[in-house]
């Protein structure tokens, strides 16, 4: 039998709230976090897409300025929403030697690479700062937040694209029950709301272009949706081995039951159009979870309001569960905080969580006219009350280059009502 | 041309700029690695800005010379003379 694996700290830092509780709240409340952009570049570039969700608080209000200074903005996301979580945990005492961090990110320190790269073209090379590589490197939020912790147990850095998130909780459930660690810090972290990368997405046609509505332009499903919205921040959850958090007394917020990785092998970008790798994910993860389809109330899911995206995931959900899709409730939550790309797993991995303890789905916003090609039961206007007893939800991300990554988690009580 | 006490100002906000370290803490007599706690590598983020704000070049081969505060004063007002 292999060790359980509970989830007993979450946090995040997002453009709908810098901190769990705030998030929780307007996540259940159906708000955008995505505006138009106030800095100058976006003129000077002159950028197709004018509007993003940053950050609602920024990370450099929460750290002290010595300390943001020698990381990159990803970094300081992952170092907040860790924080938050570890607090969260109510872990006083541990064996850092079994304490592991798997944090992921999709980009990482693109801020800080370009940013040194104007440097050394503007002023040369005596001028680049000392700290730039360990700032740009990808695994700098995954280091930064071993460091913090003390977390001695290896960090690890998952890097695929929009699934980063998500398989960071894979590598965290693989971590505990292969008995290498007793605790990881798991999450992803995102920070890429800079002209570059959304040049970049746009030239691809991935980005919604309603400059003239930033608040409407992430719509998942709907028949008008027309590209995402980026987003930045971070998300973080302490995972458990379930002996070590009873001995301790922890509170548990659910059971990371089980979790899949696989791979489409079939174009750089574009999804599958028949979803036979996220078919191929999900079917995993619910093995993995020893559950069955009929277990599964509420997904969270990829949704990221691209035209070519939101229907394959469809497709795969109706694959895996069979009918008993028509009876899964789904939220498609980047229609209020846009996508967090290498953070958006983790972010909505926590809202999932949050789901399965509180027993209630988050809000889909902007859901206007249902594109009858998926016809999902969307949780729109209101939250949606989740079932008694023993339930299960699930969380999809999906990535460019083909990366699918599902996690499943299981109630582990009753109800918890909200404070 | 800057005296030793505008440069050991001008010093004490870099440092304190790259470590939150109190100005008044910058001090003379203090090693930068022993008594500061400053590493290699915000070191040479100091001797860059300090290059900079005092317009004089501190190579590289001399930054290990500099291990008190004041060594890097005298350098610094030296290089300027």
């Amino acid at each position: 039998m292999a060790r359980k694996v509970v989830i007993t700290g979450l946090g995040a830092t997002t453009p709908i709230g810098g901190d769990v509780p705030t998030m929780w709240k307007n996540a259940l409340k159906g708000v955008s976090g995505a505006h138009t952009l106030t800095d100058d570049w976006v003129e000077k570039y002159n950028l197709p897409v004018h509007f993003a969700a940053k950050a609602s608080t920024p990370a450099t209000e929460v750290l002290s300025r010595v300390e943001a200074k020698r990381m990159d903005p990803s970094t300081q996301f992952a170092v907040v929403a860790s924080r938050e979580a570890w607090k969260d945990s109510g872990i006083t005492e541990i064996d850092h030697d079994r304490l592991a961090v798997a944090f992921a990110t999709g980009i990482g320190g693109v801020w800080t690479l370009l940013d040194a790269w104007d440097t050394l073209r503007e002023k040369g090379p005596r001028r680049v700062l000392p700290m730039t590589v360990p700032m740009l490197m990808p695994n700098g939020p995954a280091a930064a937040v071993s460091l913090d912790l003390g977390a001695r147990a290896g960090a690890h850095t998952p890097v695929s694209a929009c699934a980063s998130g998500t398989e960071a909780l894979h590598i965290g459930l693989e971590l505990i029950r292969s008995g290498k660690a007793d605790v990881v810090m798991a999450g992803g972290a995102e920070a890429a709301i800079h002209p570059m990368p959304l040049a970049s997405f746009a030239a691809m046609q991935a980005l919604s272009k309603r400059n003239d509505s930033p608040e409407t332009a992430s719509r998942p499903y709907d028949i008008s949706r027309d590209g995402f919205v980026m987003g930045e921040g971070a998300g973080a959850l302490v995972l458990e081995a379930e002996e070590h958090a009873i001995a301790r007394g922890a509170r548990i917020y659910g059971e990371l039951a089980g979790t899949a990785v696989t791979a489409d092998a079939y174009h750089i970008t574009a999804p599958d159009p028949q979803g036979l790798g996220a078919t191929r994910a999900l079917k995993a993860a619910l093995y993995d979870a020893r559950a069955l389809p009929e277990d599964v109330v509420h997904v969270n899911a990829h949704a990221t309001s691209t035209p070519v995206g939101d229907k394959p995931e469809y497709t795969a959900l109706k694959a895996a569960l069979g009918d008993h899709v028509d009876n899964v409730c789904v939220s498609a939550t980047k229609s209020q905080m846009g996508h967090l790309l290498g953070a958006s797993g983790a972010v909505e991995s926590v809202l999932t969580v949050l789901a399965v303890y509180h027993r209630v789905a988050p809000v889909t916003i902007n859901l206007e006219n249902q594109d009858p090609e998926i016809p999902l039961d969307v949780v729109t206007g209101s939250p949606r009350a989740l079932p008694e007893g023993e339930i299960m939800a699930l969380n999809n991300s999906f990535g460019f280059g083909g990366h699918n990554a599902v996690v499943a988690i299981r109630s582990t009580g009753p109800k918890v009502e909200m404070a | 041309m800057a005296s030793n006490e505008e440069i050991l100002a001008g010093l004490a906000e870099i440092v304190n700029e790259e470590t939150g370290l109190a100005p008044e803490a910058v001090e003379l007599d203090k090693s930068f690695t022993d008594d500061l706690d400053i590493d290699s590598i915000s070191m040479m983020t100091i001797v860059v800005n300090a290059e900079e704000k005092f317009d004089v070049k501190i190579p590289d081969e001399e930054v290990k010379n500099l291990k008190t505060v004041g060594d890097a004063v005298s350098f610094i007002a030296g290089a300027q003379a």
